[in-house]
């Protein structure tokens, strides 16, 4: 396989990005601020998504880090956003690896669905316990940062993005060494044929229990992220059409591309937010068209923009039993 | 006693509409191997057309009886139609792909069909009352019910029925559960797959609509309606095994007890309960209650 950038390379490429905040508009801070959270948790999609499965229930660790986060602060005074972020990714990572081993066995609609009963789960539990807020969730205070207090909102916000940034470009060159790894490439072949996998002596099921994990940890930080940027929680963090933003995210980025991911991610929140500000009560169509578009014309994502030539030859070579059944009978 | 009765009819009649819905959305999967996110969304629309046509009957002072029909009528002839030109006009152009990548243009679509709805019938709640007097009101065991949604029940019964005897006793619905069972063979056999897909989608939306306008009367109509619809049948489908006829009854059965015990007796944990059960009927049978065995193929 053809080497990427070197990851001192991408280091670089982070730093470069965080000092770029300096001269971005407010506005646009607060945007990159979200999609970089996003493009975050849609990363643990991929992932997750090179074992062949997809998660509609990401949902679940998304508000399980944003809670655990908010209930840490509101009740211990835990306000740095660093120790929040990690806060974060534990509870979610936590929560995954009671899950994982037990999900692992799936695939699937039966993985999908599975995955958006338990965030429907937690939906359920979280509307109605009073002690929570109910549906209407709770507010928590500004984070700071290393003990230092920022009352200018400006600066909160490029404190917040720098760190987001930061914090998903290196989950982003923390993924790239995975998909380079071992284990990456175990996961594409639980993804192409997961009997063959285990006659190899892997664990088909142990590989995709720690993809599985790691999505989860992602999701975590990315919730605790999504409750500083708006200092609010409710339990729409774990409502289904929370997650199939995320799964959109991924589809958009295509399974191939770490960098793909941002930029997808970045893509939705422009989109959102313009067709917010021009096409009120109409954005969730323009982003169903724009998701058909991208299926239809994009199949394997905005990565396969840039990275044509190498996926020609790793195409492989039938998609799936059932797809190739269909194809040869329509 | 009582209290136990006023559970079991309230779960009948939650049953009975969410029972239609599940059977669109089962039939369409057992058919097309689609999970069709978007089901709900027709729900919706079926329930917004329904408020249409019946205000629109009550602004020219005829009887409500007049407007149940007509709510009826024209829900399914839009239904239908919606459903065969999306399965010809969209869905057709991604058999070749994942069955995630169909999830996602279900998805899409419910995206989509989200704002058209709001497009066309605003975010307000809407209301369509008429029809609902007109069954008048039943004492029952001590109980007082809406005369409505007790005849909701042997509606849902027949059209239950009628699509169970349509699929086990009819030459088409054989053909149906031909596909269903291989396709490939179907196929080769002379059977016009293509076709079958169309109608079974179109029907599959009819379904989701006309309960849609059956339970139109008993709702307001507002954004989020589908979101919520598509959650429990989801459950519903899962419960019963994806598919399954026999199952989506038994499954609509199940979580309308469960919804209406959980609203009488713990009101905290109706959604959490519907899915702690679909949870559970995952963890032990993936394939839902009433899969029936398949050989596996290579």
């Amino acid at each position: 396989m053809k080497q990427g950038l070197h990851p001192l390379l991408m280091i670089a490429l982070v730093a470069a990005v965080t000092l770029f905040g300096r001269v971005l508009p407010t506005w646009t801070l607060s945007l990159a601020t979200v999609a970089a959270s996003n493009a975050l948790i849609a990363l643990g999609i991929v992932v997750l998504a090179r074992t062949g499965n997809v998660s509609f229930g990401q949902g679940l660790f998304f508000a399980a880090g944003g809670y655990g986060v908010a209930l840490i602060a509101n009740v211990w005074g835990v306000t740095d956003a660093v120790a929040q972020m990690i806060i974060g990714a534990v509870c979610g990572g936590l929560l995954g690896l009671v899950i994982g081993p037990l999900i692992a066995r799936y695939s699937g609609i039966f993985f999908g669905m599975l995955t958006l009963a338990l965030s429907m789960v937690l939906y359920g539990a979280l509307v109605k316990s009073t002690a929570l807020g109910g549906s209407d969730g709770f507010n928590v205070g500004r984070p700071s940062l290393f003990g230092m207090s920022f009352n200018d909102p400006r600066e909160a916000d490029f404190m917040l993005y720098a760190v987001s940034v930061i914090t998903t470009g290196f989950a982003g060159i923390a993924a790239t060494i995975l998909f380079r790894s071992e284990l990456g490439l175990a996961s594409l072949a639980v993804r192409e044929n997961n009997l063959r996998v285990e006659y190899l002596g892997i664990s088909a099921n142990l590989v995709i229990t720690i993809n599985f994990v790691i999505a989860a940890i992602f999701a975590g930080a990315s919730g605790a992220f999504a409750l500083m940027a708006q200092r609010h929680i409710d339990p729409q963090f774990a409502y289904w059409t929370t997650s199939g933003e995320f799964v959109f995210v991924a589809v958009l980025a295509g399974y191939q591309s770490v960098a793909a991911v941002f930029v997808a991610s970045m893509a939705l929140e422009l989109v959102r937010s313009f067709s917010n500000l021009y096409l009120p009560n109409t954005w969730q169509l323009v982003l169903g068209v724009f998701l058909l578009g991208v299926i239809l014309f994009l199949p394997r994502g905005i990565g396969s923009l840039w990275i044509r030539e190498r996926q020609k030859r790793m195409r492989p070579t039938a998609a799936t039993p059932i797809a190739a059944q269909k194809e040869a009978t329509l | 006693m009582n209290f136990f009765l006023t559970i079991v009819v309230d779960g009948l009649i939650q049953a009975s509409w969410l029972f239609i819905v599940a059977l669109g959305l089962t039939l369409v999967f057992g058919v097309l191997k689609i999970l069709n996110i978007a089901h709900g969304s027709f729900y919706a629309l079926g329930a917004y057309i329904a408020a249409t046509a019946v205000t629109m009957v009550a602004a020219r002072s005829l009887p409500p009886s007049v407007g149940f029909v007509a709510m009826l009528v024209s829900v399914a002839l839009i239904a239908s139609a919606v459903g065969f030109l999306l399965e010809r006009g969209l869905l057709k152009m991604f058999y070749s792909r994942d069955e995630v990548v169909l999830l996602l243009v279900t998805y899409a679509v419910f995206l989509i069909l989200e704002d058209v709805t709001k497009l066309i019938w605003g975010v307000n709640p809407i209301y369509a009352t008429q029809p609902y007097e007109l069954f008048g009101n039943v004492a029952f065991a001590g109980l007082y019910y809406v005369g409505y949604d007790l005849v909701l029940i042997p509606i849902s019964a027949a059209i239950g029925f009628a699509v169970w005897f349509g699929l086990n006793r009819t030459v088409t619905g054989k053909i149906v559960l031909a596909v269903i069972h291989n396709e490939e063979m179907s196929v080769s056999m002379g059977v016009r797959v293509n076709r079958v897909y169309a109608v079974a989608f179109a029907f599959g939306v009819l379904l989701a609509s006309l309960a849609g306008a059956l339970t139109a009367p008993k709702i307001s109509m507002q954004p989020g309606l589908s979101s919520d619809v598509i959650i429990l049948s989801f459950a519903i489908v899962v419960i019963g095994g994806l598919g399954s006829v026999e199952g989506a009854a038994v499954g609509a059965i199940l979580v309308g007890l469960a919804r209406a015990a959980s609203v009488h007796l713990v009101p905290q944990a109706e959604l959490f309960m519907i899915y702690l059960i679909m949870t559970a009927v995952l963890m032990f049978r993936p394939e839902g209650l009433f899969k029936r065995e398949t050989a596996r193929r290579i």
